[in-house]
């Protein structure tokens, strides 16, 4: 007995303790053991995922509101899908989704993928620098969104001073969330600002993935570090930076908390991404069934959409 | 180790008897009751929570509250009443959510109670009555009690307008003294004035109006120049038909007024404004003039830097048609989800007593009750008393249909595309909201 480590000492004891038990244990096979602890993780999915979603689906096809559960629920069929794929202010919001994500995701993956060329390079104070750059994407969406209307302010906000310093405009005679030119833009440079930190974080993993003898070897066929970057850099990091690109596009497609803080999906209907309509719809209309099919053309379009670019990236990766 | 634990468990018991007997000398924890009212987090729920100890120290029943910031106030607790949620006892819930909290069962009718307890709906003003107690409209079913009046008036700055330089520029621009405006037309040429005007050094600008997005902020502002304008949410004849009352030629006119106020007389950035922003802008001394709900007048009265002598206060003003205002305020009323009714009646039944309406008007509350404001002593209260008084008197209230927040978003959107982001004409706007109306009471089955 002295001699048995702690750990064995507690099995031991276990063993003494519940024979019974563990006669049990041994007797079972793999496959029954496996099951045995895939079954609660398959429940939870089954209760907060798959179940939602089926539930979702059948509300689709109904009448039915939330906030007038004692109403009878009516079938309605396709009606809702119908009405939402023709209604004019659903493409509006649908338009203004995808310039929101296209420019967010071109920007972000264009200055990340330059930040992270940059951080790789060894210089004096790098990390500080990493840790810096990396500060935004740390905070909540909630604080950003605050933060930027105060600096977005035209009479008192920092960035309407420096707009104005570079241009001679005066600071209060543009207002970037008010403006409708202005404010998709606004919308666009604070997600830039907040995610590209985090497009540079997965280029800097591709970067640092790619063997030094690579550029040994092109040293030796003297290479320049032009054709360097064309010929091995780029490609060797491209699975990284299109992975990167899938992740920010779904997420933007999907945009809504900091959004909603900066404009409100104003002015107007100017900022009124997808998912701002589909909240009003759902949780300020009530109007459980419409939003549930609105929901589900949404879910619908950005599996589709991110199915058709993993296949992409797959073909990029097997190159 | 045995010694330790002993001394831990006596001193564990002697710390709970301690608890114990303190929260046995208050009477709520007597009787052991609490009950719970949710509300919006601002100015009167304070005075609420300050007169609410008056009915704990007589009821021994403790009282808990809910407040939210008015952004999230209707998400929040139309979430917690559309999921049949228990944590409201009592609420003062917006007037608009009286037609769906009533069909929906979410609130308790009070025709009984009130009958029992002879509480009697003719002791309030009858506006207040008809806006935050009755559903439907105008009958008698009653599922609140009329517990805080209020309605969109105007500040101004008291101070700027008696300025010799300011009176002398203003007379020599318009040829009539700068005094508190009686029409709309005059009140977009005090707005104008002071629009882009040095005051001690300081740019200065016309008014602060309502302009929000997200939730209510512009149709509550818009409103008050549509119904000045003619404007009519239905034919008086025949509920529902709209044609020709909210799209009106006359109707047409105010939401251009409106447009006209935004774009020539507000500080920039002023295009998703409403009460706190109203607020900001009037207390930093940005705006000679601001449209807000009276409710947060007794603050603005007592800010040090813009109340006093500083501040005046006026009801907005007539208009070509008539002379109206956005009702606002709120009637509290008993959850039926509540596991605690007796109590929170208990409570309504407190409040409606004559000396608890004088307190609540006396601690920034504004009661609805005729006691309190058909008083000779009233109008000399306090210094926007006779102008509240007066605005209750020519309130109209937005829809109160349980599709309201539907009927409500689509006049954002409509007026708000129209107004601060250009979209189209008034009348585009106009005919846009009857077009969006009519498809929402058809999804609800009306006639019209």
């Amino acid at each position: 007995m002295n001699e048995l480590s702690a750990s064995s000492r507690i099995t031991y004891r276990a063993v003494m303790v519940r024979p019974g038990v563990a006669r049990r244990i041994r007797g079972l096979s793999d496959k029954t053991l496996a099951w045995l602890f895939i079954t609660p993780t398959i429940v939870l999915l089954l209760a907060i995922n798959i179940f939602p979603l089926l539930w979702t689906i059948y509300l689709s096809f109904t009448n039915y509101r939330a906030n007038r559960a004692n109403v009878p629920t009516i079938w309605l069929g396709a009606d809702w899908y119908q009405s939402i794929l023709t209604d004019p202010d659903i493409w509006a919001a649908m338009q203004v989704t995808a310039h929101f994500v296209i420019w967010t995701v071109v920007i972000e993956a264009v200055l990340g993928f330059g930040l992270a060329y940059l951080i790789d390079k060894k210089f004096r104070g790098h990390g500080l620098w990493t840790t810096i750059i990396l500060l935004p994407m740390m905070l909540s969406p909630a604080v950003v969104g605050n933060f930027w209307t105060f600096l977005y302010q035209p009479q008192i906000g920092l960035f309407n001073y420096v707009v104005a310093f570079f241009t001679g405009r005066a600071a209060s005679s543009f207002q970037m969330l008010g403006d409708v030119t202005l404010s998709p833009w606004a919308i666009v440079i604070v997600d830039a600002w907040m995610w590209t930190p985090y497009v540079m974080l997965i280029c800097l993993a591709g970067l640092r993935s790619i063997p030094d003898y690579i550029y040994e070897a092109a040293e030796v066929d003297r290479a320049s570090k032009w054709r360097q970057f064309w010929s091995i850099t780029l490609p060797m990091s491209l699975p990284f930076i299109m992975l990167a690109v899938l992740f920010r596009g779904i997420e933007n497609f999907k945009m809504f908390d900091m959004v909603n803080l900066l404009t409100g999906g104003g002015p107007g209907s100017t900022t009124e991404v997808a998912s701002i309509t589909l909240k009003r719809a759902a949780f300020e209309s009530w109007r459980t069934g419409y939003s549930s099919a609105f929901a589900i053309i949404l879910f619908v379009t950005v599996f589709g959409l991110a199915n058709i670019y993993v296949k992409a990236l797959n073909k990029v990766k097997s190159r | 180790m045995k010694r330790t634990m002993k001394t831990l468990v006596v001193a564990c018991g002697a710390v709970a008897v301690a608890f114990g007997v303190a929260a046995g000398t208050t009477p709520a924890r007597a009787q052991g009751k609490t009950i719970t009212l949710c509300w919006a987090a601002w100015d009167p729920a304070n005075a609420l929570v300050e007169l609410s100890k008056d009915f704990t120290a007589k009821s021994g029943i403790g009282m808990k509250f809910e407040f939210v910031p008015w952004t999230n106030y209707a998400d929040r607790f139309l979430n917690e009443l559309n999921s049949h949620g228990s944590l409201c006892d009592l609420i003062i819930g917006d007037s608009q959510w009286i037609g769906g909290a009533a069909e929906n069962g979410q609130y308790v009718k009070l025709n009984d109670f009130f009958k029992k307890e002879g509480i009697s709906m003719d002791d309030y003003m009858p506006a207040t009555v008809v806006g935050y107690s009755e559903w439907p409209k105008n009958t008698p079913n009653y599922w609140a009690l009329p517990a805080m009046g209020d309605a969109v008036g105007w500040t101004y700055r008291k101070d700027w307008f008696a300025r010799p330089d300011v009176q002398k520029d203003f007379k020599a621009k318009y040829a009539r003294d700068l005094a508190v405006p009686k029409t709309l037309d005059e009140l977009k040429d005090i707005a104008q004035f002071f629009q882009g005007r040095e005051i001690d050094g300081k740019k200065v600008y016309g008014a602060s109006i309502y302009t929000e997005r997200g939730s209510e902020g512009i149709t509550m502002g818009v409103s008050n120049y549509l119904y000045d304008y003619g404007f009519k949410y239905d034919d008086p004849k025949k509920p529902y038909a709209m044609d020709g009352f909210v799209n009106s030629p006359s109707a047409v006119k105010g939401l251009e007024a409106y447009k006209e106020l935004y774009k020539c007389c507000t500080p920039p950035g002023a295009s998703n404004s409403y009460m706190s922003e109203g607020l900001d802008a009037f207390k930093s001394g940005q705006v000679a003039l601001q449209m807000n709900f009276f409710a947060f007048f007794p603050g603005l009265y007592k800010d040090p830097n813009v109340g006093g002598d500083k501040i005046g206060f006026f009801v907005n003003p007539a208009g070509p048609a008539t002379q109206a205002t956005q009702l606002g305020g709120q009637g509290i009323s008993v959850v039926s989800y509540s596991k605690n009714q007796a109590e929170a009646l208990q409570y309504i039944k407190w409040f409606s007593g004559g000396d608890v309406q004088k307190k609540w008007w006396a601690l920034g509350g504004y009661s609805c009750a005729k006691s309190v404001l058909n008083d000779p002593s009233f109008p000399s209260s306090a210094p926007f008393a006779k102008e509240f008084l007066q605005s209750m008197g020519m309130v109209v209230d937005f829809w109160a249909e349980p599709s309201y927040a539907q009927l409500l978003q689509a006049e954002q959107k409509r007026v708000h595309d129209y107004v601060v982001a250009d979209k189209g004409t008034a009348k585009e706007a106009l005919d846009g909201l009857v077009k969006d109306w009519k498809a929402i009471f058809k999804e609800d089955g009306k006639k019209f």
